[in-house]
């Protein structure tokens, strides 16, 4: 009985503490998890914590005191600037390090050290993109200037002091989660943020998906559903702009027609993880003759995927040099979106294509020679090891051509020949020190020194607004991009031949700009930046509808005020659906509908056009569009393993609105010829199949259908540290552009006026810790529209007023 | 009293362990108590179970209390698919209390066997 006692007890006691310790029962080690000293409930922060502190730090060279305000907004004021970004390091870590780590490691291919081999795939994607590489290029920049590696070297120190610093119950919830430890914070991780940044914002193209779409259709078609100009831009630099004449004529090389233009084959396998093409944003500038203090008001809304924690995180940077307030990245030192004592500035995506692929010919599966030029060329090679948890490493090996790393082979799509391979070469991969244009934008007094930043940028291509407080708005649409001949990059390209590089960067003086126009104010929201008389040619990804909502309100407007621009980024209305419902309308045929059918027709018919949360309309309305949409292209366009771009929803549109009888209209798969009645009722009988069941679990309201989420980085792994069914309105094509999970990721209005009066918001919290008050408190503000006055602090003296204050010192 | 003095140390020492050490230090401290307090193991077991059992019980509802069940309705979602901060309190300290329980049985009925 005592043996069976001590075993039964003994037995008992190793199984559970076996479980609870392990990942390998339970997918949790519960133990350690939910230990109360160590775990989770470390993480639990007061709902009253007190955020004073007194540090001191060997690498400070003067005093930095933080003034931490209601919202946890920290109110940086520094003695030397360096300081300050050491000092912004310590805090971006103290709040967000799980987010900045997890960001850079997934730039660089290294998930699967995190969670194991599901993410092979993914890191191998970003491996053989070349980010790594690019990064690498990027800080080799920056560390060539003074300014910009002292700055980094003192905001990569400031992270390490928390890092060191931080006992095992604090470290962020995710690490506990996932089961590792952070490492050191490096220079190389900022530079991977900045080309994170650029993957999403100038990694998007189309290349092997048009390069099919010409060879199925043949170029007439091609052009036709692939326009580069819509009938309805309203393009960034007003229309009748004259520009300079073209610095050179470029032509296509004499082989293009039969090598470029006139391919052979198809191209047979699918891309993964490209980037959301949603991803943009909305800006403009007014000038003070059109607003009620006389002083120019700047607006900016960059549109992200929506995540928690928040990609951005609010701070204020005061030193003996600027005294800068808005979002910074939690990743690099300095204020990214914001303003000075003296001028305000935002960014929009241009959305100009920077990234081409070239079919490069291997001597043979080696890949250690290319054909180039009439020779045999040799590849540099690079070898990428990716640590994997619980598993072998992989190898990796990329070959690089004179355009850069050869993405996509068959050792990584086995869809490919082993005769076929694609050359990535992207702007991204050139020397640049981005970063510069920040430091010097923060300390910026006026336009001339606007124009200096700016300089300094060349990739993701950005529409730059600026407005001062004395009284100058501008824009710029910066970057580099390819100098190309027509066509040019369109399709993939032969890499055989130096004749189909690309020839140099279209001079940054040539790039579209606006200062100071008559019509007193200036705006993007990522349309084509330039109308048909610009002189390059400027391929790309553009939105169209946005840019005219803008452009409509802000000529009627007058008398301007800051509450004006914050309605204004929150308008709903949908000025797709006024051009594209009189067709659906139009083209009906009653008779042949349904009780519900004739239902969801006429909440269309009597929509207002405004996407609100609470209307049924616009989900109607969309639902039929798209259903259109695929009765019309997917007969001709949907081919099986054959990626083929999709037409954009203004090609649609403006083909009917010119031809009721568009030669795509008709089903190829069926032996009737189809009209544009047929095709419109069907697609409505289509939609209200989907609509009916929508209707039934109560999700026809378009903000119910919508489901705003926001999602945690971990996305539907953490769904219990997600936001989601924020009932808002807006949606793709819409000022307030917010979609599923997608949308807003930062609004800002900031009026020119002394003192400055500004106004702000983003989906999120300042801490990114599920466990902290400040986790998601700003997001019921921002869902419903509504915005917190920015607090410029001018003196240390008005400190007196904040919450808390940390203050740092050098020992 | 035998009991609630065994109670006590075992709380205190898996708080002490705890200080410095991984969670799994509390088995020490269930051993230690059930190795020096001479007791029937049941009352043993009892002891350690409700001394850590309280500790972990406490201490985690004190700081979901002033944390307005933030987390622990996060957690508890996360862990047991539903938002109920006291059962997520109760779970740990269920862990706790069975984890420091179980090794001091273990260690009372293996000095049972030894003394003979």
């Amino acid at each position: 009985m005592k043996y069976f006692i001590f075993l039964v007890s003994l037995l008992m006691n190793t199984a559970l503490v076996y479980v609870l310790g392990t990942r390998s029962v339970l997918p949790l080690p519960l133990g350690s998890f939910l230990s109360v000293q160590e775990g989770v409930w470390q993480n639990a922060e007061p709902v009253d914590a007190d955020f004073n502190a007194s540090l001191r730090f060997d690498s400070l060279k003067g005093k930095v005191d933080v003034f931490l305000d209601d919202r946890l907004v920290p109110h940086v004021f520094a003695e030397q600037e360096n300081d300050a970004y050491f000092v912004q390091g310590y805090l971006h870590a103290k709040f967000r390090l799980w987010q900045m780590e997890f960001q850079t490691h997934a730039a660089a291919g290294r998930v699967s050290e995190i969670v194991g081999e599901k993410a092979i795939h993914f890191d191998r994607n970003q491996r053989r993109m070349g980010i790594v590489y690019a990064a690498e290029n990027a800080l080799a920049s920056m560390e060539n200037d003074p300014q910009t590696i002292s700055a980094i070297d003192a905001y990569t120190a400031g992270v390490n002091s928390y890092i060191s610093s931080l006992k095992t119950g604090e470290l962020p919830i995710e690490y506990k989660l996932l089961g590792y430890q952070p490492e050191k914070w490096t220079n190389l991780k900022s530079a991977l943020f900045t080309k994170q940044m650029t993957q999403t914002l100038a990694g998007y193209d189309r290349d092997f998906e048009f390069t099919n779409a010409l060879k199925l259709l043949g170029e007439e078609n091609f052009r036709i559903l692939y326009p580069s100009l819509p009938d309805s831009l309203y393009p960034v630099i007003a229309k009748g702009t004259v520009y300079n004449k073209p610095l050179a004529v470029l032509n296509p090389p004499a082989s293009a027609d039969s090598l470029y233009f006139k391919r052979t084959d198809t191209i047979q396998f699918v891309e993964d993880f490209k980037p959301n093409p949603s991803n943009g944003s909305n800006s403009w500038a007014v000038s003070g003759n059109k607003t009620q203090s006389g002083k120019p008001i700047l607006s900016n809304d960059p549109h992200l995927g929506l995540t928690l924690p928040s990609i951005w995180f609010e701070i204020q940077l005061k030193t003996p040099s600027f005294n800068a307030y808005g979002v910074s990245f939690p990743g690099l030192p300095g204020v990214v979106i914001g303003f000075n004592d003296s001028i305000s500035f935002g960014f929009t995506n241009a959305g100009r294509d920077v990234k081409d692929y070239y079919e490069i010919q291997f001597r043979d599966t080696d890949k250690k020679e290319y054909w180039f030029d009439s020779s045999w060329n040799p590849t540099s090679r690079r070898l990428e090891q990716i640590y994997i948890k619980n598993a072998k490493t992989v190898e990796d090996t990329v070959a690089y051509t004179v355009f850069g790393p050869v993405m996509y082979d068959k050792s990584f799509k086995t869809d490919l020949t082993a005769e076929k391979a694609y050359s990535l070469k992207w702007v991204a991969h050139d020397t640049s020190n981005i970063l510069k244009m920040w430091l010097l934008l923060n300390r910026a007094n006026n336009y001339t020194d606007y124009l200096e930043a700016i300089g300094h940028f060349n990739v993701p291509g950005q529409n730059m607004i600026f407005a001062s407080k004395s009284g100058d708005i501008a824009l710029w649409q910066q970057g580099n991009f390819p100098l190309r001949w027509n066509d040019q990059g369109l399709f993939v390209m032969p890499g055989t031949d130096s004749s189909y590089m690309w020839k140099g960067y279209i001079p940054h003086e040539e790039n579209p700009h606006g200062f100071n126009p008559v019509e007193g104010y200036l705006s993007s929201a990522n349309q084509r930046a330039a109308d048909a008389s610009y002189p390059y040619f400027m391929p790309g990804s553009y939105e169209v509808y946005r840019a005219i909502t803008i452009n409509r309100k802000l000529a009627a407007m007058n008398n301007i005020t800051a509450k004006d621009m914050q309605l204004l980024q929150n308008n709903n209305y949908n000025v797709f659906a006024e051009d594209a419902r009189p067709i659906l309308l139009r083209y009906t045929i009653k008779e042949q509908l349904s009780v519900d059918e004739k239902k969801y027709l006429s909440l269309v018919t009597s929509w207002n056009l405004m996407n609100d949360a609470t209307e049924k309309a616009p989900t109607c309305f969309t639902a039929w569009w798209d259903s259109l949409h695929a009765e019309v292209f997917n007969d001709d366009l949907v081919q099986d393993k054959m990626p083929i771009a999709k037409p954009e929803k203004f090609v649609l549109l403006e083909a009917l609105e010119r031809d009721s009888s568009f030669k795509f209209i008709d089903n190829n798969n069926t032996p009737n010829k189809e009209d544009l009645y047929q095709m419109v009722t069907v697609a409505l009988q289509k939609a209200s199949k989907m609509l009916a069941s929508l209707e039934k679990e109560n999700k026809l309201e378009w903000g119910q259908y919508k489901n705003t989420t926001v999602y945690h980085l971990l996305k539907t792994n953490a769904m219990a540290f997600a936001r989601e069914g924020l009932m808002n309105g807006g949606g793709n094509g819409i000022i307030n552009a917010t979609q599923h999970d997608h949308g807003p990721s930062w609004r800002m209005v900031v009026e020119m006026t002394s003192p400055t009066n500004a106004y702000g918001v983003y989906p999120g919290g300042q801490s990114g810790n599920p466990g902290s008050k400040f986790y998601d408190n700003f997001i019921a503000q921002w869902a419903k529209g509504a915005y917190y006055k920015l607090w410029f602090m001018e003196a240390a003296e008005d400190g007196a007023t904040c919450k808390w204050k940390m203050s740092f010192a050098s020992k | 009293m035998k009991f609630i003095v065994s109670a006590i140390i075992t709380a205190a020492l898996a708080f002490g362990f705890g200080l410095y050490f991984p969670w799994w230090t509390i088995v020490i401290a269930g051993m230690l108590t059930g190795f020096l307090i001479p007791q029937h193991w049941g009352l043993s077991f009892l002891a350690a179970f409700t001394g850590v059992f309280l500790l972990w019980g406490l201490i985690a509802l004190f700081i979901s209390v002033s944390n307005d069940h933030i987390l622990a309705k996060r957690i508890s979602m996360l862990v047991i698919k539903n938002s109920s901060p006291y059962l997520i309190i109760l779970m740990t300290a269920l862990i706790g209390g069975l984890t420091a329980g179980l090794s001091a049985s273990t260690a009372r009925s293996l000095l049972n066997l030894i003394k003979k």
